[in-house]
Formats: C-alpha cells, sequence, structure tokens
C-alpha cells in the first residue's frame, strides 16, 4: 500500500540523511511533477534532501495533464517532469524539455549508457526504473490442475476452461480490459505480439486493420469468456482485488504490483501463497512476447535558467544514486535500472520480459492519439455489437480525425 | 390542504414515503458500516454476506470492526491537511459569491432597462458551459503568472463559476422584497447604496442563507475545478479522495478513500440538520420563483 | 434604479464573470477554429535501457518556425465541426449514399461518438428530468401530509442525495451494484437470475445512470416544491373543497398551477445540469456503454494527447445544445419580462 510504502520510504530517507548527508547542495529553485507511486515517492523524498535552495515537488495522478502547460511558461512552473516512454512525446511534441548531454558531462558520472533516452543522437531523459505486464498466477489452483505456468495465450486460455469445468474458479482469467486506456493497451500487447506494426513505416498512416489486428481482436475476445462479465469496467486495481478475492487465477498484469499485490489487509493465506510471477506470453505461434516493456525516466525543463537546470540535474542525480540500492525497501519498490540494483523475487516478470526482447512502448508523436482511439472504439467489439474489422476501421478512422486535427496527417 | 385523509391514500403515502427514506438513506448507512471493514469485505467479492458479519475483518483484526481505514486517512495520509483546506475554500467561497452576488443580484432585481434582462440570460448560459472546458482554459495562464496550485486562484474560480446561479437566485429573492421599501428610502434622500444597506439587507437574511448553503455544496462538493487547479499538497479533500482511489500503477488506499468518504459526508450531514428549517423557509421567501 | 449606480453594484460579479467564463468561452470559440501546425516529422535513431530503434519525431526547428509565424496555428474553419468525432457530415452522406436509407444512416449515427454521446445525453436528459420532477413532487406532497414531528425527519433524510458528492455518491452506488455488492445479489434473487450483472450490458448501464440521475436531484425538485407548498393560499382550496372538490382535483387544479413557477424553475435547472452529465458516467465507469458530450470534452482533454481543438469544438456544440434545449423556456420568459415592464 502505498501509505505504508512512502512511510517506510521517508523513514529510510531520514536514516540515510543522517548517515550519508552526502553532498547535495544546489543554489537554485527545483520544482518536480510527476506521478504519485512508491518509486517516484522516493526519488521526490531523495530529491528534497538537497540543501541550499527550495526543493519542491507535485507528484500527482493528474501529472499528465499539468505537466505540459507547467513547462509551457517561461519561465516554467516545474523544472522536471518524471515521465514514461508514452508520456515523454507530449513533453518532446511541445518542445519543452531540454538536451541532457552537457549536464551528463558535469555531473553525470555513474549513470550508465543504458539510462541514457537518446533522441536523434541528444539526451533527453534519464530512466531510473523498468517495467511491464507479464503473467500473475495461482500455482497452487495450476498445480491442482495439474499444468505448468502457461508460456502462450493459447494455454492460457486452454488452463482457464480446466479451471472452469473443474469447478474452481467461475472467470478464472483477470484482465484490466476498462474501455480506455487499460483496454487500449491490452490491445497493444496481443498486436505487438501477433507481430503487428501500429503505423505503416515512416508515416503516421495507421496501419491495425490487418490480419494481425483482427487476430488480436479475437484472442481478446476469447480471453473475455474467461473473465468476470463486468470486465469493460475493471482496470488494474479492480482486476487485483478480484485476484485477492480470490477471484482469478491466472492474468496479465504489471510489474510494478508485483511487490504489493497481495499485502492489503485480510487476504487469505491460501492466495498469499500461492502468489506466483513468469514473464510475459506469447501468442499465435511468435517469439515476441505480447506485452510492452516501458522506462520511467526524469527530464529537465528547457524555459528555465541554466542554474536552475544544473540544481534540478544535480537533485535528481542524488535521487537515484546508486547507494540507495543497499537498502532493501527502496530496492524492492521498482526495478531499478540504477547501477547496484540486485534484482528481487519482484522483478523476475519485468527482467524476463527485458531478456525475451519485448518490444518497448513506441515513443511515437501520434501513439498517443491511436492508443486513445483504440480505448474509445474497441468496446463495442467486445461487447459483441459490431465485427472485429467494423471495430478495427472504426479505430482507423477515429484516429485519422485527431491525426488531421493536430496535423500529423 | 390534508385533513382528514382516506386510509388507503394514507397508507399509500406512508408506504411511498418509507420506500423513498430507504432510497435516500440506505446508501449513507451501508457505507458507513462498511468503511470499518478491511477492502475485501467491504466490496465482499467473494460473498455478499462478507460485507455484513466482516469475515475476513475478524480474521484481520480479530473483531468485525475495525477503525483501519480511519486512522490510514487521516493519521497517516494526514486527511486532515485536505479538510483544512476544504473548509478555507469554502467559507472564503460562500462570503465572496454572497457579497458580490447580493449586490449583482439586488441591481439586475431594480433596474428596469433591458440590457439587465439579457444580462440575466447570458447568466444562464454561462451556467450551461461545461465547468471542465472552462478549467483547461485557465491552465496555461494560471501557470505563467504562477497563480495555479494555490487556494486564492481556485476560490476565484468557484466564485466566478458559481455566480450565475447565485445571481439568479438572489435576483428572484429580491424581486419579492417590494420596491416600495428602497424607493421610499431614497426618497428620504439616500443614494441607492445607502437604500441597500439599511432597508434591505436587514431584510434579505432568509433568502441570502439558503443562497449561501448552495454556495456551500457546490464549493464543497466541486471536483472539476480543484481537482485540476490545486497542486498536491493543497488539495481539498474531494480531489484527495480520488487519489487515495489510486491510478494504473499503484494499489488505492480503497478503505482509506471509503472512511474518507464518510468523514467528508459528516459536516454535509450537521450542516443539513442544521439549516433544513433555514432552506426550506429561504426558498418559501421566494428565492425560487423562477 | 440608475444605469450609473446599476454599473457599481454589478461590476464585482460582472468582472468575476467576464474574466472566468466569458473570456475563456472566447477563447474557446476561437481555439474550435484552429488547430496546432502540421508537424514536420522526421526519422531518428532513438535509444533506451532497452536498445535502439528508428522511429519519428517531430523536427522542432521547422515546426517552431511555422508556429512563430502564425501562433494560432493554422485556420481551420468549420473542418473540425464537420470530422468524423464531431459532427462526421461525410460518414453521413457516405451512408445515406449506400443505398440502405434511414436503416444505413442510423446504424452509422450509432456508431459515430458525438451521436452517440448525444443520444445517451438526451435520453438522460430527458427521461431524468421528468421523473425527478414528478418523485420531487410526490414527496413533497406526502412529507406535507406528515405529522409536524415527523416532518424534520423526512426533509433531513430526503435532502441527503442532493447534498453528497455527484463523484463519490456515484462511486457508493457503484460499488453496492457490482454484481456480487448487497445490490446487485439482491436484485439477482429478486429475478432468480444468477449471471445478472448490471455493469455488462449497455440498456442496464443506462438504466443505472438515469436511476442515479433521479436519486441525485428528486430532493432538489423536492425541497423546492415543499417550500411552494407553504405559501399555497388556503383561501382557494377552501374554496375548491366547498365546492366539492375531490382531493385529487384540489391538487390537478389549486396545487399544480400554484407550484408551475417552481416547476419551470426546477425544469429549467436539471435541464442544464443534467445535459452536462459527467461524474456519474466516471464514477460508474460506464464509458464503455454510455458517454455524454462533457464525458467526451474531458477525454479530450485527459492523459498525453490533449485534442484542445477537439475539446474546444465539442465545447461549443454544448453550449449550442443547452440553448437550443432552453428556446422555449427563454422565450416565454421574454415575453413575461417584457409584458412585466412594458
Amino acid at each position: 500500500m502505498k501509505g505504508i510504502h512512502s512511510m517506510i520510504a521517508s523513514g529510510v530517507a531520514l536514516m540515510l540523511a543522517a548517515s550519508a548527508a552526502s553532498a547535495c547542495t544546489i543554489s537554485a529553485r527545483v520544482s518536480i511533477v510527476g506521478n504519485e507511486f512508491p518509486a517516484i515517492q522516493t526519488i521526490g523524498a531523495q530529491a528534497k534532501e538537497c540543501t541550499g535552495a527550495e526543493v519542491s515537488t507535485n507528484l500527482t495522478k493528474d501529472h499528465q495533464t499539468i505537466n505540459v502547460p507547467g513547462m509551457q511558461g517561461n519561465p516554467a512552473e516545474y523544472t522536471s517532469a518524471i515521465i514514461a516512454n508514452s508520456s515523454i512525446v507530449a513533453l518532446m511534441n511541445e518542445d519543452v524539455i531540454r538536451p541532457l548531454d552537457d549536464l551528463i558531462e558535469k555531473h553525470g558520472q555513474g549513470l550508465k549508457p543504458s539510462q541514457l533516452i537518446t533522441i536523434d543522437g541528444k539526451v533527453m531523459a534519464v530512466a531510473f526504473m523498468a517495467n511491464a505486464q507479464h503473467l500473475v498466477y495461482r500455482a497452487d489452483i495450476l498445480k491442482k490442475i495439474g499444468v505448468e505456468a502457461p508460456r502462450t495465450y493459447e494455454e492460457m486460455l486452454a488452463a482457464a476452461k480446466m479451471i472452469r469445468d473443474q469447478g474452481i474458479m467461475e472467470n478464472p482469467i483477470g484482465g484490466a480490459y476498462k474501455a480506455g486506456w487499460g483496454l487500449a493497451q491490452e490491445f497493444n500487447n496481443m498486436f505487438l505480439g501477433h507481430g503487428g506494426r501500429h503505423f505503416k513505416a515512416g508515416s503516421a498512416h495507421p496501419n491495425i486493420n490487418t490480419p494481425e489486428g483482427i487476430k488480436t481482436l479475437e484472442m481478446m475476445k476469447s480471453l473475455s469468456e474467461y473473465m468476470n462479465p463486468d470486465f469493460l469496467t475493471h482496470d488494474n486495481n479492480e482486476t487485483n482485488a478480484e485476484f485477492r478475492a480470490g477471484n482469478v487465477a491466472i492474468m496479465n498484469m504489471w510489474g510494478s504490483r508485483a511487490e504489493t499485490l497481495v499485502t492489503a489487509d485480510g487476504v487469505s493465506q491460501e492466495v498469499i501463497d500461492g502468489f506466483a510471477i513468469r514473464g510475459p506470453m506469447t501468442v499465435d505461434g511468435g517469439t515476441t512476447p505480447a506485452s510492452t516493456l516501458w522506462w520511467d525516466g526524469w527530464t529537465v525543463a528547457k524555459n528555465i535558467p541554466d542554474d536552475e537546470a544544473e540544481a534540478t540535474f544535480i537533485a535528481l542525480m542524488h535521487a537515484i544514486r546508486p547507494e540507495l540500492m543497499e537498502d532493501d525497501g527502496i530496492a524492492r519498490q521498482a526495478v531499478w535500472l540504477i547501477d547496484g540494483y540486485k534484482p528481487t523475487s519482484a522483478s523476475a516478470g519485468v527482467i524476463e520480459a527485458a531478456e525475451m526482447k519485448t518490444i518497448p512502448y513506441p515513443m511515437i508523436p501520434y501513439m498517443g492519439l491511436l492508443h486513445t482511439a483504440l480505448g474509445n472504439e474497441l468496446a463495442d467489439f467486445l461487447q459483441g455489437k459490431e465485427s472485429a474489422e467494423q471495430a478495427l476501421s472504426d479505430v482507423e478512422a477515429a484516429y485519422r480525425a485527431a491525426a488531421k486535427e493536430k496535423g500529423f496527417l | 390542504m390534508i385533513r382528514k385523509m382516506p386510509l388507503g391514500l394514507r397508507l399509500i403515502s406512508s408506504a411511498f414515503l418509507i420506500f423513498w427514506l430507504i432510497m435516500a438513506a440506505f446508501p449513507f448507512l451501508w457505507t458507513f458500516w462498511g468503511s470499518f471493514k478491511v477492502e475485501l469485505d467491504f466490496f465482499s467479492l467473494a460473498d455478499w454476506t462478507n460485507a455484513l458479519f466482516g469475515r475476513n475483518t475478524v480474521e484481520t483484526h480479530g473483531r468485525p470492526f475495525t477503525g483501519a481505514g480511519y486512522h490510514g486517512a487521516w493519521i497517516a495520509e494526514g486527511f486532515w491537511r485536505p479538510a483544512i483546506n476544504t473548509a478555507i475554500v469554502c467559507f472564503f467561497v460562500v462570503c465572496i459569491s454572497l457579497t458580490i452576488g447580493t449586490l449583482g443580484g439586488y441591481a439586475l432585481s431594480r433596474a428596469k432597462a433591458r440590457y439587465s434582462f439579457l444580462l440575466l440570460i447570458l447568466a444562464l448560459i454561462f451556467r450551461a458551459m461545461p465547468p471542465i472546458t472552462l478549467v483547461s482554459g485557465y491552465m496555461l495562464p494560471f501557470f505563467e503568472w504562477n497563480l495555479w496550485g494555490i487556494l486564492p486562484t481556485t476560490i476565484v474560480v468557484l466564485v466566478a463559476i458559481n455566480q450565475p446561479f447565485t445571481l439568479w437566485m438572489l435576483h428572484s429573492f429580491f424581486q419579492n422584497i417590494p420596491q416600495e421599501l428602497d424607493e421610499s428610502a431614497k426618497v428620504d434622500g439616500c443614494t441607492q447604496f445607502q437604500a441597500f444597506r439599511h432597508v434591505i439587507i436587514p431584510v434579505m437574511w432568509p433568502g441570502v442563507i439558503t443562497t449561501a448553503l448552495f454556495s456551500f455544496l457546490l464549493a464543497y462538493n466541486d471536483f472539476a475545478v480543484t481537482s485540476v487547479l490545486l497542486s498536491e499538497t493543497n488539495r481539498t479533500m474531494v480531489p484527495e479522495i480520488a487519489a487515495f482511489l489510486g491510478t494504473t500503477y499503484t494499489e488505492g488506499n480503497i478503505m482509506f478513500a471509503v472512511a474518507a468518504v464518510v468523514s467528508a459526508t459528516v459536516p454535509l450531514f450537521i450542516l443539513v440538520m442544521l439549516f433544513q428549517n433555514r432552506i426550506v423557509s429561504g426558498l418559501t421567501a421566494g428565492a425560487v420563483k423562477g | 434604479m440608475k444605469h450609473r449606480s446599476f454599473f457599481w453594484f454589478f461590476l464585482p460579479t460582472g468582472l468575476a464573470m467576464l474574466l472566468f467564463i466569458a473570456m475563456p468561452i472566447v477563447s474557446v470559440i476561437i481555439q474550435s477554429l484552429y488547430a496546432p501546425h502540421e508537424s514536420v516529422l522526421i526519422t531518428v535513431e532513438n535509444c533506451g535501457p532497452f536498445g535502439c530503434t528508428e522511429e519519428t519525431t517531430i523536427d522542432q526547428e521547422a515546426t517552431r518556425a511555422l508556429e512563430e509565424a502564425k501562433p494560432l496555428g493554422r485556420f481551420v474553419g468549420l473542418d473540425i465541426y464537420r470530422d468524423r468525432g464531431h459532427l462526421a457530415f461525410a460518414e453521413l452522406r457516405e451512408a445515406w449514399q449506400s443505398g440502405q436509407g434511414i436503416r444505413g444512416v442510423i446504424d452509422t449515427l450509432g456508431n459515430l461518438p458525438f451521436y452517440r454521446a448525444i443520444t445517451f445525453t438526451l435520453v438522460f436528459t430527458f427521461t431524468v428530468t421528468p421523473s425527478l420532477i414528478v418523485l420531487g413532487l410526490l414527496i413533497a406532497l406526502a412529507v406535507n401530509s406528515l405529522h409536524r414531528h415527523l416532518k424534520g425527519l423526512m426533509i433531513f433524510f430526503s435532502l441527503l442525495p442532493m447534498i453528497v458528492t455527484p463523484l463519490i455518491g456515484s462511486l457508493i452506488l457503484f460499488w453496492m451494484i457490482d454484481s456480487r455488492g448487497i445490490l446487485g445479489t439482491a436484485l439477482q434473487s429478486i429475478f432468480e437470475n444468477p449471471d445478472l450483472s448490471l455493469k455488462a450490458s449497455s440498456e442496464l448501464t443506462w438504466l443505472v445512470l438515469i436511476i442515479y440521475g433521479i436519486w441525485h436531484s428528486a430532493p432538489f425538485a423536492f425541497v423546492v416544491f415543499y417550500a411552494g407548498l407553504q405559501t399555497l393560499p388556503s383561501d382557494q382550496l377552501e374554496a375548491a373543497r366547498i365546492d366539492g372538490a375531490t382531493r385529487w382535483q384540489q391538487v390537478r387544479y389549486v396545487v399544480i398551477p400554484h407550484l408551475m413557477p417552481l416547476v419551470t424553475f426546477v425544469a429549467l435547472i436539471q435541464l442544464m445540469d443534467n445535459f452536462r452529465i459527467f461524474e456519474p458516467i466516471v464514477g460508474f465507469n460506464a464509458s464503455a456503454h454510455a458517454t455524454s458530450l462533457s464525458w467526451i470534452i474531458f477525454n479530450d482533454l485527459a492523459g498525453e494527447t490533449r485534442q484542445l481543438s477537439a475539446a474546444a469544438t465539442t465545447s461549443v456544440l454544448t453550449i449550442i445544445g443547452v440553448a437550443i434545449l432552453l428556446s422555449p423556456v427563454l422565450v416565454r420568459t421574454w415575453r413575461e419580462y417584457r409584458g412585466s415592464y412594458r
């Protein structure tokens, strides 16, 4: 739970501050906007240790609606935005973040080359953690029906059928299929797993009304038949709640949730003991996992004086210093990309996803528009109101209208 | 009107009222009851009777009720801070919007020129604007001028968004105060403002209090404005509850949210209990004669 | 009142509305006529923790030159109003010409986001508004007939659904109607259908939203009507009673005409509020089954994409919709106004 974790994080932060009080002095204002999950809370708390000037943070789930306007002014309200590979695009599109090459040369010792997000040869962000959706399952249930953890979606369906037929669970598959962002994300996973590409090469023209797209939708439909009938209203939180209640045995879930998934009050021992994770599954005989890789990282605003940019960089470098990885509480919060991180049991799924060459979420200026269109238009198909072809052509039409408006087509 | 009600009608009427009473009150009672349970019982995903008897709560805490949600919300997550922010926002929104609203509503009710009617219609159309659109328009200038994220900005915006409704309520209320009152004061040599101050203000309280309650509810319950215009540290209660519910990335503190929902509803209960007669008498005095 | 004193009295409230409502509306209208510049796209190599890929990005230098020349963006006139996300003229024309006649057009309408949203918005507005007025009136009449001591209690409980935040109120009900929740389970046993789920079907979701809408707003109608009943002219009722009017006739010919101005007031406010329905759709996670105009605006503004022009266009269409909806009431008020001041 967030509360407990942020308490641990801040407690640890205090301890470290006392012991290491390590050199972090800054001379200008630092103001950070970002999401609110535990790993980012830690980054924020660590950055606040810096002395010499004010460090403020605004960590909220609405960060995406405020980071662009908050960085467009001159001088910008926020000197840094913490973002992921999907949301850096909005900042790039509006040209509100600065290249970090000179700052890295000056203060960036200890960064691993893989942490640098380079766009057209310029470092635009520093990544600190990775994430991916992967298999989460109940080992005890699968043992009961005598199968191994599924490695493909076809095996997942077969296992679900056995669980249902043997009367163990009515709706053994969990899925965050809530209409909107989550549903679209599940489509992306499955589509990439089928070998699909979202856009025609080198252009903004959509490319999803394809055989891969149709197979994707059909697989999603088959899965949904083993889900709670209300699946179109279930997001990650509700899906996890079903898992905790013992109603779900297999699901595709975010790696960042693995650590805390079964820690809530009142979860039965059976569920806690049976909880297990594996890397993402493949589909339709493919070798690319039906999932996407994500990173979270920080940026530095463009419309601020150079001394504020430098102070921001120093504070954030302090927040991701390798010594933090020695603290078990912090190390377990995420799959850190920071030097010195030793994988924990909760990180196995994400690490396996990376090893399996899962495709990173596309960092393309118009991907967000397609994602939105998918989220709005696919629900009709899953409710059986229209054919897969119709749904996909609706998505393409909705995307085209939006992309025309935004000047991409 | 109702003198001797025939028995049949009385029965139907009572049955209907009991039905409505259950409809209106049961969801609150249920949530209050559930707020002392753990998440799995509150949502009773396994078996609905868990929500009644708290099977998982007993297993975790040894008794069927737990204050863990309240402890988490108020102490671990510091829900008192949004509560104070809400109090500040509500106090100033009500005061400011009534001060400028009574002046404006009074002027509209006494002006005979055509523009006063047009202003009223314009206010009505302003009220039709979805608040989300307005709010998205504020973002850039507010950031530019360093006004974003702080309580005063939110207060001013809520006052402005609330003005059309306040004006309409007070306008029709003032229309029911006889014009002769202030006219005769003016004949006696008062200026318009003195007439307002000495003659109208003493008799306007029933309508103003009713309007105040509606302004208060708007400020207290607002989500569209506060969730977008306030920074994390300055949040009021409603956006804070929304934040407890979690994101795609984090597990929500659902039971904190439920406890916070119950806590946030208590002041409203007390308010309605204290002021319900005022609401009715204020409305009776004419604030609603459309 | 003199124009001068009117000006000073009205200045504060007028200024607040001008700055925070009128100016944003003007900027929204302008926004809806402009779209961002065409982006100059280039293909570059992106590298990160998971290796390097060739990807497209925006050529900032070239795009900035365009933006500096025309900071508002490109003028597109009514193009956004006509596109698929809004009035979708091209799609409708195509459907009309496809030879399937009215059926084809209706099918297409059901598939276009704007028309789908407006369908739900109108169904919601026109079922909820009359129902809540009738329900509010019935409660007011019933409460008014109660004994003095019971009245206070009933008024207190009747006001509860109105005072609770819409987002919270809809969340509470959403939790209760889950197929494992108390109401969901109750309905399953009443209809003897263990698979019944209110959240899984569009029709039932609509029904739930409508019932929520009535539940939430009926108290407002109730308290207004109840206040109106307190000023009921007793001599008229007395006269009607002496004339031998039945109870129903008294209500029909004395009470309802007396409350008519209040009905107009409640209808006006509620038509407007219901037309803007938004929070319940979020609270009930209902967007797969029901969307509204406000929800489309929210969805366009949210997240990474921020389609400002599309949101602005939907906002303008919403205002126009409300204006049309209210026009009968406005025209009537205008007539009354001219009548009363002439």
